[in-house]
């Protein structure tokens, strides 16, 4: 017999893969099960089950209380055989990035990462997933019996399911000592917005010389009632801005109505945060750059001359 | 501490022209280099060798134009350098790279750590970190965006979503790297110029076995070994306007009219 087993270290992410899950199990006509791995996560149980798990499997080691792959896969492995599961879904998180590969090379499996589309074609897996650095779209299925496939986090929302009647199964895991130590874990600043939330959104690129000129940006948001993003340099490399106002495939993924990318070139792991806006508007002093491409409107023009316009204009026609 | 980088010979995304009419992707004629990320990995090698003493040697695998991209890694600072370049092992998907990988790795045996890039720049999979590690049964990090050596542990400070968390790994280990964690300098003339006297080896099938272990099997590697089946690989259809003003004035104008009458300046 073979199955699916669902495993996420994060909730959301865990209920709602259930969820699509359901529906997979149903179109293959195999039973959906379900791993918790650690302490923290055998809270859930009830909820897998409610989101149509027919088997819960609990497991808990003190190898697992720091991530390491080699010993997440090793559980995983454990669960997976106890289940007689054949498709293991994840998501995609970083820890699912490092855990999803390493469980298919212990499986010899076929394995797919970021996935952003899951559906089953007579009787076959088939993933979608960007390639060729975001410029195309990938649909693919795997040759191989066993398959880990890991979803990009935030795919699917969790919904209550099935007829609740599963069962929760503690499993023992035999684990090797994990070689890993923690050492610290230093939560990181928060920018106190909801990006994904915004109706209006602003997004600052290395088109802005200093920290300080964010302040033009600002303004713009503050005379259109909007909030501020970023692309990942400005974050990740400079940390002008925190990382989780970061915009894109490392960061988050916005629909606002209206998108106003400001110095940023719209390479597309930045613009897939964006793809969804309904309308577009960009500013960039060079005119091929790509972000033009994706825009309703654009002007070629030096940011620090057009933004104050810009909010000058806004802050004219509210008035 | 000696350390093994393996890099990716990836075609130069800039340049991918998509066919109007099909979406395709048109591959053929592209310039070839390493990654960014993998670059960043040799970098960061070649610090901790400068630190610690050792020696780098930097692994690749890919087309007959390895011979010149690998240059670039040898100017970067890898001391040694083998590429793996046989018809053999071309179409491999992550697996059969992997697998490839791990026996070259075996093969040269003397290592404390194996560095890679998070991902490579064009498909961005991120498999083969893992994978590798899971061959050589290692403790692996990913994302990693600092590295230091303390006592006879490798202390590599990782991203998480929300945190920033910092791991002690027994040696051996492989870690994976973004490109946060350093910015590799252009090589100077006199590094390039070095690099060609730098000892490159090109290693067919039949000299990747490892004494006492089965050999490489080739039934496990290159396009035959695949499990993935492409179904379509196809650019997305962009459907924006793209109404573009070269003069400030008119677009100022223009653009803040049609947000007014698109309702997306309301509140
Ligand atoms: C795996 C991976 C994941 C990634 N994830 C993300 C992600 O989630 N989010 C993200 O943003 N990036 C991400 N990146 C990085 C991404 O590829 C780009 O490098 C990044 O988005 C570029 O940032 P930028 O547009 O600000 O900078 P640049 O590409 O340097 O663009 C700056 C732009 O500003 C313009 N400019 C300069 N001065 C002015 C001026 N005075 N007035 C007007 N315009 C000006 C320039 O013409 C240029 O177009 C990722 C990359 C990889 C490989």
């Amino acid at each position: 017999m073979s199955g699916i087993l669902i495993y996420s270290e994060v909730k959301s992410t865990f209920l709602g893969l259930l969820t699509r899950g359901r529906a997979l199990a149903e179109a293959l006509d195999q039973p959906l099960t379900a791993a918790l791995l650690g302490e923290e996560s055998a809270a859930w149980a009830g909820e897998a089950l409610s989101h149509g798990a027919e088997r819960v499997f609990v497991g808990d080691s003190p190898q697992l209380d720091v991530f390491q792959a080699r010993t997440y896969a090793d559980a995983l492995a454990q669960v997976a055989a106890q289940a007689e599961a054949d498709i293991i879904l994840t998501g995609s998180t970083l820890r699912g990035r490092e855990l999803a590969p390493r469980l298919t090379q212990k499986l010899e499996a076929g394995c797919a990462t970021d996935v952003t589309d899951l559906a089953v074609e007579d009787r076959r897996l088939i993933t979608q997933r960007r390639a060729l650095g975001g410029k195309t779209l990938s649909t693919e299925a795997r040759t191989s019996p066993k398959q880990v496939i890991a979803v990009m986090p935030k795919l699917y929302e969790a919904e209550p399911g099935g007829d609740g009647t599963g069962e929760i199964v503690e499993i023992p895991l035999e684990l090797e000592p994990s070689a890993t130590r923690l050492v610290e874990s230093k939560a990181k600043p928060s920018g106190g917005v909801d990006i994904e939330a915004a109706e209006i959104l602003i997004g600052v690129g290395r088109g802005f010389e200093k920290e300080e000129d964010l302040q033009l940006a600002q303004d713009l948001a503050d005379a259109l009632g909007g909030a501020v993003g970023c692309t990942r340099p400005l974050s990740y490399d400079y940390n002008w801005l925190p990382d989780d106002l970061t915009i894109g495939l490392s960061g988050k993924i916005c629909a606002p109505r209206l998108y106003i990318a400001l110095g940023l070139s719209g390479q597309i792991q930045h613009t897939v945060g964006i793809m969804d806006s309904d309308v577009i508007l960009a500013i960039n002093k060079e005119k091929s750059a790509p972000m033009f491409k994706m825009s309703d409107y654009g002007i070629v023009g030096d940011l620090y001359e057009v933004v104050p316009r810009l909010v000058e204009k806004i802050r004219g026609a509210g008035n | 501490m000696n350390i093994i980088v393996c890099m990716k010979q990836v075609v130069d995304l800039e340049q991918i022209r998509i066919k109007t009419q099909t979406r395709e992707p048109v591959m053929e004629g592209l310039p070839v280099m390493f990654g960014d990320f993998d670059k960043c990995a040799l970098e960061e090698a070649v610090r901790l060798k400068e630190e610690h003493g050792g020696k780098v040697t930097a692994v690749a695998a890919g087309s007959a134009k390895l011979k010149d991209t690998i240059k670039e890694a040898l100017a970067i600072g890898a001391d040694e350098a083998i590429i793996l370049t046989d018809e053999a092992y071309q179409g491999s998907d992550t697996m059969g790279s992997a697998r490839l990988l791990a026996q070259v790795i075996q093969k040269i045996g003397d290592y404390d750590l194996i560095l890679m890039g998070d991902g490579s720049a064009d498909d961005y999979s991120g498999e083969v970190p893992p994978r590798v590690a899971e061959i050589l049964d290692l403790p692996q990090a990913g994302f990693a965006r600092e590295i230091k050596v303390v006592d006879d542990a490798l202390h590599v400070t990782r991203d998480l979503e929300a945190a920033h968390e910092t791991i002690a790994l027994e040696l051996p280990a492989l870690v994976s790297v973004s490109t946060e964690i350093n910015t590799p300098p252009l090589p100077a003339l006199t590094d390039i110029l070095k690099a060609g006297r730098k000892p490159l080896h090109t290693w067919a099938p039949d000299e990747v076995g490892v004494p006492d272990k089965a050999g490489l099997d080739p039934a496990q590697i290159g396009t035959n070994a695949s499990v993935v089946e492409v179904l379509s690989n196809l650019a997305p259809v962009q459907d924006r306007k793209e109404i573009i003003f070269e003069d400030v004035e008119e677009g100022l104008a223009e653009i803040t009219k049609a947000l007014e009458s698109e309702g997306v300046l309301e509140q």
